[in-house]
Parts: C-alpha cells; structure tokens; sequence
C-alpha cells in the first residue's frame, strides 16, 4: 500500500476555504477592507483560495464601486469582468460576481451581489468602469439582468428576435428544434 | 458596401453610414463595425459582434472537466495552448494538485512559442492591412516553423488538445530538445528579419504613427490589457505581476510602448517575440526528467467552490472563473476574453481618425472572434 499519495481519497475532500493560500497583499487588503466596509450594513469579507470576495447589498453596489476605484489605498482601476451564475432551482437568486484588479496596488478581489430571481435587478457600474459595458450587456443577454442607469442594453451576442435567456439552467439547452 | 445618408447631429453636414462586415476580408473573422462619417473623418462607430457565438460557456456545463480542454481550444483559435492552460490551472487551482516540473516546463515552453506563432500571424496580418503583401509571406514562414513543433509534439496543428488536468497528454519526442533549439536559432534571425522589413518602413510609419491613440487611464478604463495596454505605456503582464505556472523563474522583460499609437501596439509585440525568446531559452536548458502528469482521477470531482485564474494570453488578460457543485461538470465557467473587452475600446481608438484608418486601428488590437463571441 503506498502511502505518500498527495490525492485527498473520496471521502476527505479538502475544504478549499484555505486562509494560509492568500497572500501578503492579499492579507493586507483584506485588513483595510474591513475598516472601510464597516459601515454598510449586510456586508461580508471572506476568503476563497487566493481571493478576497466582498458580499454587499445591490443597493450600495454603486457606492462602494466608487470608493474602491477612486480611494487611493484601494485603487481598483480595472473591472476584469462581471459574470452572473444562475442559483434560481435551489436558492432563487442570481449571483453577480464583479473581479476587480488594481493594476497599480497590485491586488485582487471580487465583489458578490445576490439578486432575486423574479426581478434580477442591479445598478450599473459603467460610469465607474467603461469596460463594464459589454459585460453588462452580455449579463442582460443572456441571463435578462436589468442593469439600472444605463441605456442601449440592446442584443449583443443574440441576435435580435431571439427570446429567451440562454444562459440560465432553466433555459431547454438540449432539445432545440431543427430549421 | 452599403451607404445610406442620414441627416447629421452634430453639424448642419450629411453623415454617411458606411457598413463594413460581417464577410470583409480585413476585419479578421466575422465583425461587423458600422461606421458614421463627415467627409473622409469618422464620427461615431457601432461595433456589432456575436455571429460566431456558439455558447462554449454554457456547453461546458453539460461536459466533464477533461472534455472541456478541447471546447477552449475553440475559443482562442491562434493561442490554443494558451487558452487550454487557463481552464487546467482553474481546475487544479480548485482540486489542489501539483503538476510535475517537467510538465511545467513543457507547458511554458510550448506556450511561448505559440505566442510566437500568434504574434508571427498578427505581424504577417498587418502587413496586409497596411498593404504590404510581402510581410505576410515572412511571418507565415517563421509561423509554420512553430507549427511544424506542434505537429511533432502535440499530433495536431491547431486544436492540440495537449494541455491536460494535471499535465501534458504525452512527453515530448527524444528530438524536441534538439528541434526546439534548432527553431530558436531560425526564430531569431526571423524575428530580425521582420522587424528589419516592416518597422522603420516609412510608409508603414506615416500610416500607424499617431493613429489610434488611447493613454494608459483610458485603456485600462476600457478593460484593455496585453501588448494594446503595454503599447499605452503601462506595465502589466500577468506573467509579472501575478505570477502563474513557473513564471516567476525566469528572466524576460516587458516592452512597453509610448505613444499608445498603432506603431506602438504593432512594435509591442515584435518585441514580445524576442522576450518570448529567451524564455523558452531559459526554459529548454533547465528542463528537468520526470513524470509528465501528477496522477488525478479519470473523472476529475473537484470539491464545490469557486476560483478565478488569470493567465497572460497572446492577446491579453485571460481569465478563467470556475464554479464547482463537488459533481464531475463544471456548475458554471466564465471565460474573460481579452480580445472582447480590447475590442470595446475601438470606439475611443477610432474617434477623429479617418476612415482609410479603421482598418488598421482594429488590426492593431488583434482581436480573434472566436474568443469575443464564445
């Protein structure tokens, strides 16, 4: 029987919440974020793997994208991209997950909104981030996230007449019909 | 060709829409950019992209993890090695396994040069835009000679399907040493002689000097990243300031640009190549013996949780965002193509240039659709 197999056997997964993986600056981000986030009610750090995520109401979305781009510690210049993951069978919510890179603080986090999925509705950070404009666009495509405060969400990969939201585990994937 | 005439908002003046796309020979791949012009001079553009949108991200969420290798080589059609590293870095992120070194070290070396091959295309492409016919046959020579490694190596010429969870699919064959420094000593002289044809041509100057300038905040505001943001004279590669894989052992530089012009973006990369050089350099005389792949089950259950890689493609900034449910498929797959979000600032590159210039001011970003559309 070998036993220096690095592979967890099936039973002892190891839980991926590894606190030690996340570095220096990512240790220190993590400890300014907690003094600035403190004052907006439902906020929540935590650490996945090497990523600091910061878990905030749709509400104060806006303001505290500003605060992390324009506050000089922070200095959040880059939205690397906005993805929505589709939680509607078992929790009824639709997650957005903003990744954000500060190319001149060198540091990296993301920040998690949770929508309800009746009505998917969340300000837009594209007076904040130009480059939120087509991800955003993408998010309406093909998930049918309302974005508030902005206009032209007009198909941007589906083509004009296509209905419904492709993205979403909902959508009949397999079994579309031939034309 | 299309034009329709519409009275203007902006003057007294008629504009004129000329549609350019979805099959036009120059906007590599099928890009429809809609374009309002006063005179010779380019009011507003309308990028319209999506003809080639086939779903990979939602498809990866009906494969398994292993299967899902080939669905990314689709995307990113010239960087495929790069491409298939991003998604198995992800999943061994999540699932905690180490890759053997050798593996590593043929995983950076193959990806080196198929960034090679990647800039030898744009180069050659460039060329063309700019209407010089020649370039086109150098940088097509110097790439074939990249493809022919492949070919020897991963079986394939384009989808290799050769990166894999945990490794590489095979070692490499006994001559790959002997090949590899063989095709660095001819890449040496090609790059040279590339650069010695096209750079300093002056009328490759007089058309991308000054033309389509975006400065650094604007860039990175645009979401812009790789050699297009370099060229704006910011430092920023993944490789660098976010080390991956085993990048941080080795000693290359980054070239940055000035101007954040055409030139610039074009010159960014002739200089990446020779980087890129002396990384596999580097790399081809340390490479160590040993196992190609760490052992990792045949039905890869990562356990849930959810992980963001960022890796520097030939393009730019290529992420990866996995969610995991603990099954053998994936619960959902992002993909952050560098190529989409570069392509949303050729609404700011192009604004007051002429309409002549928009060919080569979207050629200069080097956008692949296969990775915009997905």
């Amino acid at each position: 029987m070998m036993e220096s197999s690095n592979i967890p056997s099936k039973r002892e997964i190891k839980v991926p919440m590894v606190r030690e993986c996340l570095d220096q600056r990512g240790e220190n981000l993590h400890k300014i974020l907690k003094e600035s986030i403190a004052g907006f009610s439902g906020a929540e750090i935590s650490v996945s793997i090497d990523m600091v995520t910061l878990r905030i109401d749709s509400v104060d979305l806006a303001e505290v994208c500003e605060l992390l781009k324009y506050i000089e510690k922070f200095g959040f210049d880059y939205l690397s991209c906005i993805t929505v993951v589709d939680y509607e069978e078992k929790q009824e919510i639709f997650e957005m997950v903003y990744h954000l890179v500060s190319i001149r603080r060198h540091h990296k986090m993301a920040i998690k909104v949770s929508l309800p999925s009746n009505d998917p509705t969340v300000p837009s950070v594209l007076s904040i981030w130009k480059s939120a404009d087509w991800f955003e666009r993408e998010a309406h495509d093909l998930f049918g996230i309302k974005f508030e405060g902005r206009e032209n969400l007009s198909p941007l990969l589906l083509f004009e007449e296509f209905e419904g939201y492709p993205g979403r585990k909902s959508y009949p994937f397999h079994d579309y019909g031939e034309w | 060709m299309q034009v329709h005439q519409q009275v203007s908002e902006h003057s007294d003046a008629i504009d004129l829409m000329v549609n350019m796309g979805p099959q036009h020979p120059s906007t590599h791949g099928v890009f429809r950019l809609v374009i309002w012009v006063d005179g010779e001079r380019i009011v507003k553009v309308e990028p319209h992209i999506g003809y080639l949108h086939r779903g990979s991200e939602k498809i990866c969420e009906s494969e398994q993890y292993n299967q899902i290798v080939t669905l990314f080589d689709r995307l990113d059609y010239v960087g495929n090695l790069n491409s298939e590293l991003a998604f198995c870095l992800a999943v061994e992120k999540l699932t905690e396994t180490a890759v053997p070194e050798r593996a590593e070290y043929i995983r950076v070396i193959l990806c080196e040069l198929n960034r090679i091959a990647s800039h030898m295309l744009f180069y050659g492409v460039y060329g063309l835009d700019a209407g010089a016919t020649t370039p086109m046959l150098y940088g097509f020579r110097e790439r074939e000679r990249v493809q022919e490694l492949f070919e020897s190596v991963t079986g394939a010429r384009m989808m290799h399907n050769y990166i894999r969870i945990g490794g590489v699919k095979e070692d490499v064959p006994d001559d790959f040493h002997k090949n590899v420094l063989a095709l660095l000593d001819h890449l040496k002289g090609g790059v040279d002689e590339c650069d010695s044809l096209l750079s300093q041509n002056e009328m490759f100057l007089a058309r991308t000097k000054g033309v389509g300038i975006i400065n650094g905040e604007d860039a990175l505001d645009y979401g812009v990243t790789g050699p297009a943001l370099r060229a704006s004279g910011v430092i920023e590669d993944v490789r660098v300031t976010d080390p991956y894989s085993i990048y941080d052992r080795f000693d290359f530089g980054i070239p940055v640009g000035s101007n954040g012009d055409c030139w610039d973006r074009y010159y960014v990369r002739v200089e990446e190549m020779r980087e890129s050089i002396k990384i596999v350099e580097q790399a081809i005389s340390n490479i160590p013996k040993g196992e190609i792949s760490a052992k990792v089950r045949r039905i890869i259950r990562p356990p849930a949780g959810e992980v963001f890689v960022r890796t520097e493609s030939p393009r730019g900034d290529l992420g990866v965002f996995l969610v995991s449910d603990g099954s053998d498929k994936p619960y959902r797959v992002k993909v952050r193509p560098p190529s989409f979000a570069n392509l949303q600032a050729l609404e700011h590159m192009l604004e007051d240039t002429y309409i002549a210039d928009a060919v080569l001011v979207l050629g200069s970003i080097d956008i692949i659709m296969g990775e915009v559309d997905r």
